[in-house]
């Protein structure tokens, strides 16, 4: 009996040490984001970092962000074929194809990917500066990393989000037009007509309120993590794939958060 | 100008400083010494409060050098100089860039041309040649990359500067241009200069006054003249290398 209750006891020491962990990982992160986030508000900037980030995160992810949308857009266009048939509404397939694109799967898709490009690679970067000394340098050299390293990338990864997801937008509309009309023999008059008449402006911005706020932890986690990287090659190892779990965690969770908010039931 | 005391750190159940108390006064070159993993480099991070000791004080020309936060830490900051044991270059930037760091950038920041020209001036002063300025950090040899640090440490003749290990990984003729270059700048800038080092022929030239660490406090400290005349049986140990002695060889 005394075996039983020790394991049980251990069962629930086990939990409690994952909630102080927990509550403790989320003031630490909430510290690092609102540091983060003052240092973007206030000067000095460092523009060329800014750009480069840019580039870096915008630029650089549009290939992978494109080729996403292009393949769900023409996914989704044959699945609301499909279950549209069910009830002779196939007619529908031009708007759900865009609504579904523009609301939810350009953004979220689109941030999934790019968690995985860029919350990684901030993440390895800034962790083998850490492990190298690299960001103690620069504290030796009068400038605070937080501002020299973690603003820019923060502030260019919610800035370029929204853009990356309105391309991967039209790519996706693009991707369902192409197979609606190859496929599903569509009328390509009709098709962009109808994907136009029923998308309502709401609807884009707040998909690209969406792709703010995952270009944001985005570029949070992978500063998190790689700032407070351990030591050694396997540290920073640990650092980038914390930082894309629990990057793309987050998106998912939030994603949830905001459908809510934007669109109540 | 510096002066530690009762500076002590613990990383995890692992006690590295149990209580330093050490000073440095201004115009002076002092050089630690110690076997390594006692915690050298840790003791000159705690200074720049890049690591946050456990207990003690740290006083920088009278300053709480560890309570400093926001723009009181960077102005304090503005007087040091350091190179890190193993360079901290910045791979993403040219050589010259990395020296010119300070350069180009804060209140008084220089011009991209007459930055890289300081900057190669410096490189010279350190043994390495203009064309090392175009190359990144990656393609030059350790001994290099420590020369392109310790360039970058006194780009803008700071008022203290540290030197962590500014002579290992370098040929012995080297090693002597870079005492030279160390005793040179104490004299001729009036700097404050904090070394570590193992190798006792760079601590006769560099240092004033000398301090050994082990075992977590400074076991010794004096001028450099005494370090072979001392009864401490570590300094004696370290200073000639002995394999018998406080200082077991096998930790
Ligand atoms: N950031 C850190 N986290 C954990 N342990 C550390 C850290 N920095 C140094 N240490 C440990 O402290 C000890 C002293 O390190 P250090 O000061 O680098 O030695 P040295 O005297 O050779 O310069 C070493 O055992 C090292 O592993
Ligand atoms: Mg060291």
């Amino acid at each position: 009996m005394p075996a039983a209750i020790r394991l049980v006891q251990g069962f629930l020491a086990s939990i409690g040490a994952a909630v102080l962990g927990l509550c403790q990982t989320t003031g630490s992160l909430t510290l690092f984001a609102l540091d983060g986030v003052s240092h973007v508000l206030r000067p000095p900037w460092y523009p060329m970092e800014f750009a480069r980030q840019l580039l870096r995160i915008g630029y650089f992810s549009l290939p992978v962000v494109g080729l996403t949308a292009l393949f769900t857009g023409g996914a989704l266009a044959l699945q609301i074929y499909a279950g549209g048939a069910r009830f002779n509404a196939e007619s529908v397939v031009p708007s759900i194809v865009a609504i579904g694109m523009v609301r939810e799967l350009g953004p979220v898709l689109g941030g999934l990917m790019v968690a995985g490009r860029v919350s990684a690679s901030i993440a390895a970067e800034l962790g083998t500066m850490r492990v190298t000394e690299q960001i103690d340098a620069l504290w030796t050299l009068s400038t605070n990393p937080m501002k020299y390293l973690v603003a820019p990338r923060l502030l260019a990864a919610t800035l370029a989000m929204p853009a990356l997801a309105f391309v991967g937008d039209v790519i996706g509309i693009m991707g369902g037009f192409a197979v609606g009309v190859a496929r599903l023999d569509f009328n390509p008059a009709v098709y962009i007509d109808t994907t136009w008449r029923f998308l309502e402006t709401g609807d884009i911005t707040s998909g690209l309120i969406k792709a703010a706020v995952f270009g944001f932890i985005i570029a949070l986690m992978g500063c998190y993590q790689g700032y407070r990287s351990g030591r050694g090659a396997q540290g920073v190892g640990r650092a980038t794939t914390n930082a894309v779990v629990s990057a793309s965690i987050l998106i998912l969770a939030s994603n949830y958060i905001l459908t809510e908010a934007l669109f109540p039931a | 100008m510096i002066a530690l005391s009762g500076v002590a750190k613990a990383f995890g159940s692992k006690r590295v400083l149990a209580g330093v108390d050490l000073s440095v006064a201004r115009g002076e070159s002092l050089v630690i010494i110690g076997g390594s993993g006692t915690g050298k480099s840790v003791t000159l991070k705690c200074v720049l409060g890049l690591i946050v000791p456990d207990a003690g004080r740290i006083l920088v020309d009278g300053q709480d050098a560890v309570a400093a936060r926001g723009r009181a830490r960077e102005a304090m900051l503005d007087k040091f100089g350091m190179l890190f044991q193993g360079g901290a270059l910045f791979d993403s930037m040219l050589v010259w860039e990395n020296v010119a760091f300070r350069l180009l950038r804060g209140q008084n920041r220089l011009g991209r041309a007459e930055a890289r020209e300081t900057a190669i001036e410096k490189l010279k002063r350190v043994g390495l040649t203009a064309e090392t300025a175009d190359l990144f950090p990656a393609e030059l040899s350790g001994g290099m990359q420590k020369r392109v640090g310790l360039a970058r440490a006194i780009a803008t003749t700071p008022e203290i500067i540290f030197f962590d290990e500014p002579t290992t990984g370098l040929d012995p003729i080297m090693a002597d241009v870079i005492n030279d270059l160390i005793r040179e700048i104490v004299v001729e800038m009036g700097a404050t200069a904090m070394t570590i080092t193992h190798d006792m022929t760079s601590v006769r030239k560099i240092a004033d006054r000398v301090a050994m660490l082990h075992e977590g406090v400074i076991q010794w400290a004096g001028p450099v003249g005494e370090i072979d005349t001392t009864e401490n049986p570590y300094v004696h140990q370290f200073v000639n290398g002995l394999p018998d002695g406080p200082i077991a060889a096998v930790r």
